[in-house]
This record gives structure tokens, C-alpha cells and sequence, in this order.
């Protein structure tokens, strides 16, 4: 027996037509040939890179390197900054007693005491100094490839208010035994070399030792400097003010350290000691308030003073030296660019319910997920070309020109720089998704545009402008879309040095990559609610 | 005696004339197109559902926002250097976008349904048209943002003194008044309704509902961004001084007068600026082009 099976006939599927591609490439020739949109997105481009050239373009920083000397402007300002082994700019400023290491060896030494005083901004010049310690004023042994500052180091060190640590290379630190240093509390350090592999080892008695951390410096040469060191960073308060500005009072500083128990192992014999300001001698005050930076050896006591630093150099616009500069900064334009990129995001959807084409659109492609997301994903890839070419042009430009107006850019490594760049125009890409959203959810122009920038942009002036506690700017730029804007944040806030790490100056609560998650997380939200709306209403 | 026409009588009596051919001077056809101006601009906007959640959207918005920052912020038993009155009016950053939308939806949505030819058949003249409609913006606006300015005041009150801003503080509660704080409440209705004449302006040049509110908000938010970045201190002082957003809102200021850029009114009055050189550029162009 056999069956006679018919099928009822069907038309062939057209699979190019009904397929996304199909879709993508319908909503691409859309946007393509709406002339005002094109012109939105290359206003967008050009804003982004014209801001940007204008802030780090906008006036110049005028120097004076000596008191009476001639008043210097522009480039002729920048100082001779040392690169740390990690390509960062560091400060490498502290005074070094030392002795030449060839070879595997080891140093200890007993702190008994740590002293400091620092001048105050707001007493006059040439008066005393005010006794105390900065929390980051540091003393204690350090093994250095050479005196060069900016040269591969391990160190063991007391400090002002952060205990015992062991640091390496400018950005690395690690903490030991808390606690001040006091003659009834001293602290006995111990930092051996064998190769390149320093180990630091603290001990409250001299006998019980606890190893704090080990490093690997790679390329350390043969003959090292091993020696005593301190050093203590300016004294700064910081008093902000609304909208960025901000003023510190505050001055040189320097602390004063003694060693006993001083052994060496591993150097010749009888080799004398010789004293050095590595990275010159600091300027300012500290010369001429009596105290001056030096060191004294009698009965195996060593009393070490210096001023400085041994850390990575940071971005902070309201305590530095001399002007620096980040290379985020030019990328500010690309909020002009966001509202271009939300104002033609959003109209892509709403233009559609405003002409009745929506109704076109849907009856072609009856799927009405797949229209919105083909409408985002062309949205955002254009936006993120537009943004890519605006970053790509800004960031060398606006380089170059706040070199030449005197402000020192901050080195970073090129992955760092690559994130910058694509990372500003990832924003403005998922910026533009959330704006179809909202476009597709609110169907109004002015609202949904309203909505966008607000979400973003709002949040960010409120973090920025110093009005609100800086618990309440910090939430805010971890929640809102505004949190997105870390992706430019170059430089990383370092624990181990004292400065404004507000939002004001740049430093964002959140890491690089997890605030544009956030930003992504608002826009999968908003999709989301857009996508049910889109097939529960009537268009 | 002689007696008054019929038609002259009638209109000293306030009464509409019986002969709209009647003799009438151009002073008085002017005022009475206005007032039909007005009543057809209120009328089209009373109407709007929109109209009514913009209206309780600016309320929201301004004491929302305010409360949220005097609930966050508290004042250190060794002082703070907080302006209570400009905190409680923080909520103004956000309701003068609600403001923009209201303003530029008033006319951006006549263009974009082709409504502006049937109301510009009815009243030919474009400038009174415009003028209503200003006046009819401006005065929702004066009246939402009096309720919001005062609500947010009240929750800046309540929630100031539980934080420690108090009279031992040297922060006496606020209190209208006191001048300082009654200009920078009044100040920040007026401020309110500056932003609408703007934004009205701007839409009236631009007519998309999307590039005005853009261009609107990209005016108002942007100046703080670049003042924070630029290097020079001119520069800033310049941006906070002439930018509409940074200059109006100095209106809010009560402590600190000395160290600001610009003076409260002297702000208000560059806002003012911008507001009446948008609406004047927007009238010159509503008459010159095509509708």
C-alpha cells in the first residue's frame, strides 16, 4: 500500500529578502539618504574634534624658571620629566646615602625615628616650619639600578601614617607592620638582592622577621646603588571650588629620619658612604627655612633629611608643580558630538512616526524586534565610524597643541591610548542605541532627546561641578549612563600618592571598562522596554 | 452735545463693535488681534494633553532633584562652605529641560504637523502670533516654576536643618525673607522662564523639534564641561560670565558674592541677552521666510 502524501503548494521563501541583512541594508540606505542626518552625524565629527582642539589649544602657561629671570611661554615652559621603567612619568626626587653593590647582597637597618616639618602656603616665605609628618613621607633602604632618576628601584620604608611598606618601580606597594615609628616602637627593614630579585623583609625586634614582598626587576645591571634614602612629598590642602576650579594651599616638606644597626653585606670592605639629592635638590621653601636636605654619620647613627618623591607623577590640576595634561583631555568635544549623535539617533525612529513610514516599515518587515534591532545596530555603527575618525584626528592634534602651550601630557602606553580613543567612540555608539530606545518608547522628538541627554550629560556636570558631597558626585557617576566616561580616564589613581582624586580633576569611581558597562547596561534596558512596547502598540 | 457714534460708544463701553468695518485705530486692532492671539495660543495649549505632565514634569524634576541634594549633603561639625540657598535649588539644572521641551514643542509641533499654515492663515500677523505665543509659554512657565522654586525651598528647609545647617553653624534656616535667598528664589523663576523665551526662540529658528531642543541643551550644558577643562583662567572666568547656563544661574548665589565671575542680576541680564536675541532672530525669520 502506499500513501499518496500532497503538499498544499507554497510560494519559495525569498530568503535575500526577508533575511536581516536585507533589513540592515534597508535601514542603512534609510539613513544614508536623509541629508540632514548625514550632515548630523558629520556636525557631530567635527564638533567633537573642534572643542577639543580649542580647550587644549586655549591659552597658554607662562614660567619663570628663575625669579629675576626672563618670563618663558609655551613650550619652552615644559620641564625635563623622568620616565619610570613602566613608560609613566614618576618623581624621583629624594636624598640617597649609598654605596655601590656589585653583585648579590643584602642591607639592614633599625629606624628608630622619623621626624618632619613642611610650610605651610598660607604662612609668609622665610618663616619656620610647621613640625609634622606628611602620610607619605618615606625613609628607610632602597636598592636602585643607578642614580638616574626614573631607574628600575625596590625599597623597604617607614612612613608618615601608612606604616611599614615595600614599593618597586614607581607604581607597586605593598604594606607591612602598621604603625608609627617611635624610639619605644622601632622598625628594623631588611631588603636583600639576588640577581634581579629584590626581597624586602620588616621585623619589630631585630630577630623575628616577616617577608613582605618579593620583586623581579628585570635588566637589573650587575653593579646596583644600595643605600639609605628620605623623602617627603609637599604638604597640600585642597580647597575646591564649584565648576572645576579649585585652589590648594599648602608647601615644601621634608622629613628627617635616623638609622642605626646599619649592615651592609655584599660590598667592598671599608667602601665609604656618599651622600646625594638624587633628581637635584628641591626647590622652593625647604632650602631656605634652616633646614636643608643632607645627612650625618657618627657612632654608626645615620640622620638622613630630604624632600621629594619616589612615585608615579599624577594628573592633579590643583597641586602640581607645573601645568600637565591628560590625554583624554581634548576628548571633552566629544560631548558636543553626543548631543549631534542623540539628537540624529533619535529622529531615525521618530522621524519614522512622524511621516506614518513606521506603518511602511512594519508591514514590510512584520518582525518588529528585528526592525529595532537593525535601526540600533546601523545607528551605533555609524555613530561609532563618526566618533572613531573624531577621536583618531583629536587625540594626536590636541597632544601636540597643549605641548606647544607648555603643559606636559602625561605618558601612557599605547594599549592605554587605544582604549581612550576607541573607547570615546564606543560611547557615542551605545549613546546612540539608547537614543533609538528611548526614540522608539517616547515616539516625540523633543522628549526623547531631552531624556537622552539628561541621563548622560546631566549626571556628569552634577559629578563634575563640585556642589554636591563628593559621596553623592562618586554615586552618581557609578549608576547613571554618565559612568560611561571613565572609558577616557588614562591614568590611574595611585593609593601610594596624595592628590585630588576627585571627579573634577578626571578620576572616576569606577574602572575603565566597567562604566561603559554601565552605560551598556542602560541601553540593553531600554532596548529591552522598547522592543515590548514596539510589538504591544499599534504603530 | 453732540453724541458719540454707535460704534465709538460701543467700544468705550468695552463692548466688541457691531461693524467689524467700523472706524478703528491701528493702535486698538493691534491689541484686540493680540488678545485673540493670546486666546488662541492659550486654547491650543490648554488642549495639548502634554501641556499638563510638562507643567507637574517642571515641578517634579526641580523638587525632586533638590531634595535628593540637601538629603545628601551634611554639614562637618568643623563647618562647610556650602551655599544653602543655591543647593536647594539644584533641581533648577534639570526642569530647564523640561522648560525646553514645553517651549520648543509649542511651536516645533505646529511645523512638524503643518498646523503653523492654518494658524498663520488665521492670524497673518506673524509677530503678534509669536508674541502670544511667548507670553502664553512664559506665563505657565512663571507659574509652575514659582510652585517648584517654593517646593524645593520648603524641602531645602526641612531637610537642611536636620543636617546640621543651623543657626550655630552660622546657617540660619531659609526663609524668604531674607534678600539674598528671595533673589535667588525669584531669580530662579525667572531664570525658568528666560530659558523658555530661548528655547521658543531657537525652535522658531530651527523648527525641528529635535535639532532645536539639541542645540538647546548642547547651549545650556556644555559651558560647564569646557569650563572645567580649559587651562586658562581667563578663559573660564569668560565661559561662566557670557555662557547662558553658568551666567544665569549666578542669580542663585547667596554666600561668596565677591569670588564670582559675574554678579546675580548682571547673569540674569546675560541670559536675558540670549533669550531676546534668540526670540528676535526667531520673529525676523518667521516674517521673512515661508512657512
Amino acid at each position: 500500500m502506499t500513501a499518496q502524501v500532497t503538499t498544499p503548494y507554497r510560494p519559495p521563501r525569498e530568503e535575500a529578502r526577508d533575511g536581516f541583512a536585507q533589513l540592515l541594508r534597508a535601514e542603512w540606505t534609510k539613513f544614508r539618504t536623509v541629508r540632514g542626518w548625514v550632515i548630523g552625524m558629520v556636525v557631530a565629527a567635527l564638533v567633537t574634534v573642534g572643542l577639543g582642539l580649542l580647550i587644549a589649544g586655549g591659552g597658554s602657561s607662562t614660567c619663570q624658571n628663575s625669579p629675576t629671570g626672563p618670563v618663558l611661554s609655551g613650550a619652552a615652559c615644559l620641564p625635563p620629566v623622568p620616565v619610570g621603567p613602566g613608560g609613566q612619568a614618576v618623581t624621583d626626587q629624594f636624598y640617597f646615602v649609598r654605596q655601590p653593590l656589585a653583585g648579590n647582597g643584602s642591607i639592614t637597618v633599625r629606624v628608630p625615628a622619623l621626624t618632619g616639618l613642611y610650610a605651610n602656603g598660607a604662612t609668609a616665605v622665610g618663616s619656620p616650619m610647621t613640625r609634622g609628618l606628611q602620610p607619605w613621607s618615606k625613609a628607610g633602604v632602597i636598592i636602585q639600578a643607578s642614580t638616574r632618576p626614573g631607574s628600575a628601584y625596590g625599597a623597604m620604608m617607614v612612613t608618615g601614617r601608612r606604616g611599614v611598606r615595600m614599593q618597586d618601580d614607581y607604581t607597586h606597594d605593598t604594606a607591612g607592620l602598621p604603625g608609627a615609628v617611635s624610639a619605644a616602637s622601632p622598625r628594623w627593614l631588611r631588603l636583600t638582592r639576588s640577581g634581579d630579585t629584590l626581597t624586602g623583609y620588616d621585623s619589630a625586634d631585630g630577630t623575628h622577621w616577616t617577608r613582605v614582598g618579593t620583586v623581579r626587576l628585570a635588566g637589573l645591571p650587575s653593579t646596583v646603588q644600595a643605600g639609605l634614602f628620605a623623602t617627603s612629598p609637599a604638604h597640600s590642602t585642597v580647597i575646591s571650588k564649584s565648576f572645576g576650579g579649585g585652589s590648594t594651599s599648602g608647601g615644601p616638606s621634608l622629613d628627617t629620619a635616623v638609622f642605626d644597626h646599619v649592615s651592609l653585606s655584599g660590598t667592598s670592605p671599608g667602601a665609604a658612604w656618599t651622600g646625594d639629592a638624587v633628581g637635584g635638590q628641591a626647590t622652593g621653601g625647604a632650602a631656605s627655612s634652616g633646614a636643608a636636605e643632607g645627612f650625618h654619620q657618627a657612632d654608626g647613627r645615620f640622620t638622613v633629611t630630604g624632600s621629594g618623591d619616589i612615585a608615579p607623577l599624577v594628573f592633579d590640576p590643583a597641586g602640581s608643580g607645573f601645568p600637565t595634561s591628560t590625554i583624554e583631555r581634548g576628548l571633552q568635544g566629544a560631548f558636543a558630538g553626543l548631543i549631534a549623535v542623540v539628537v540624529v539617533a533619535v529622529m531615525f525612529i521618530t522621524a519614522e512616526y512622524r511621516r506614518g513610514m513606521i506603518r511602511t516599515t512594519l508591514a514590510a518587515s512584520p518582525r518588529r524586534g528585528r526592525v529595532l534591532a537593525a535601526k540600533a545596530i546601523v545607528a551605533g555603527a555609524v555613530t561609532f565610524a563618526a566618533g572613531l575618525a573624531a577621536a583618531l584626528v583629536t587625540v594626536p592634534l590636541a597632544q601636540r597643541l597643549d605641548r606647544a602651550k607648555g603643559s606636559y601630557v602625561l605618558p601612557v602606553t599605547s594599549l592605554t591610548e587605544i582604549r581612550v580613543i576607541v573607547g570615546t567612540a564606543a560611547v557615542l555608539a551605545v549613546a546612540a542605541v539608547l537614543a533609538v530606545a528611548i526614540g522608539t518608547v517616547l515616539r516625540r522628538s523633543a522628549g526623547a532627546v531631552t531624556a537622552v541627554i539628561v541621563v548622560i550629560v546631566l549626571p556628569y556636570i552634577l559629578g563634575i561641578a563640585s556642589v554636591l558631597p563628593v559621596g553623592a558626585e562618586n554615586w552618581l557617576l557609578r549608576v547613571t549612563p554618565a559612568a560611561a566616561f571613565a572609558v577616557q580616564q588614562s591614568l590611574p589613581a595611585y593609593p601610594q600618592v596624595n592628590a585630588g582624586y576627585t571627579p573634577t580633576a578626571g578620576y572616576f569611581p569606577l574602572a575603565p571598562w566597567a562604566g561603559f558597562a554601565v552605560l551598556c547596561a542602560w541601553a540593553a534596558l531600554a532596548l529591552a522596554l522598547a522592543t515590548v512596547l514596539l510589538r504591544r502598540r499599534d504603530a | 452735545m453732540s453724541q458719540a457714534p454707535p460704534a465709538q460708544r460701543a467700544s468705550l463701553l468695552g463692548e466688541r463693535p457691531a461693524d467689524p468695518d467700523g472706524p478703528q485705530n491701528a493702535l486698538q486692532a493691534g491689541w484686540t488681534s493680540l488678545r485673540e492671539a493670546l486666546h488662541a495660543e492659550w486654547t491650543k495649549l490648554r488642549t495639548l494633553p502634554g501641556t499638563i505632565w510638562l507643567l507637574a514634569g517642571i515641578i517634579a524634576a526641580t523638587v525632586a532633584v533638590s531634595s535628593a541634594a540637601t538629603a545628601a549633603m551634611s554639614c562637618p561639625s568643623r563647618g562647610c562652605s556650602v551655599d544653602p540657598a543655591k543647593l536647594s535649588l539644584t533641581g533648577i539644572d534639570l526642569s530647564q529641560a523640561v522648560v525646553a521641551i514645553l517651549a520648543v514643542a509649542a511651536i516645533s509641533s505646529e511645523y512638524s504637523t503643518g498646523m503653523i499654515r492654518s494658524t498663520l492663515t488665521a492670524m497673518p500677523r506673524r509677530t503678534t502670533m509669536l508674541a502670544a505665543k511667548a507670553a502664553v509659554v512664559t506665563g505657565l512657565v512663571l507659574a509652575a516654576g514659582t510652585i517648584a522654586v517654593l517646593g524645593s525651598l520648603l524641602a531645602g528647609r526641612l531637610f537642611l536643618s536636620s543636617h546640621g545647617f543651623t543657626p550655630a553653624h552660622g546657617y540660619p534656616s531659609l526663609s524668604l525673607g531674607d534678600g539674598p535667598v528671595l533673589r535667588a528664589a525669584a531669580g530662579s523663576v525667572l531664570y525658568l522662564a528666560l530659558i523658555a523665551l530661548l528655547s521658543l526662540g531657537i525652535a522658531t529658528i530651527i523648527r525641528d523639534s529635535g535639532a532645536a531642543i539639541g542645540t538647546v541643551l548642547g547651549l545650556l550644558y556644555l559651558s560647564p564641561i569646557i569650563a572645567a577643562v580649559v587651562r586658562s583662567p581667563h578663559w573660564h572666568n569668560d565661559i561662566e560670565r557670557y555662557a547662558p547656563m553658568s551666567a544665569g544661574l549666578a542669580i542663585q548665589a547667596t554666600t561668596g558674592l565677591r569670588g564670582l565671575p559675574i554678579s546675580p542680576w548682571a547673569g540674569l541680564g546675560v541670559l536675558a541677552a540670549w533669550a531676546s536675541a534668540a526670540v528676535l532672530g526667531g520673529g525676523l525669520l518667521l516674517r521673512l521666510r515661508d512657512a
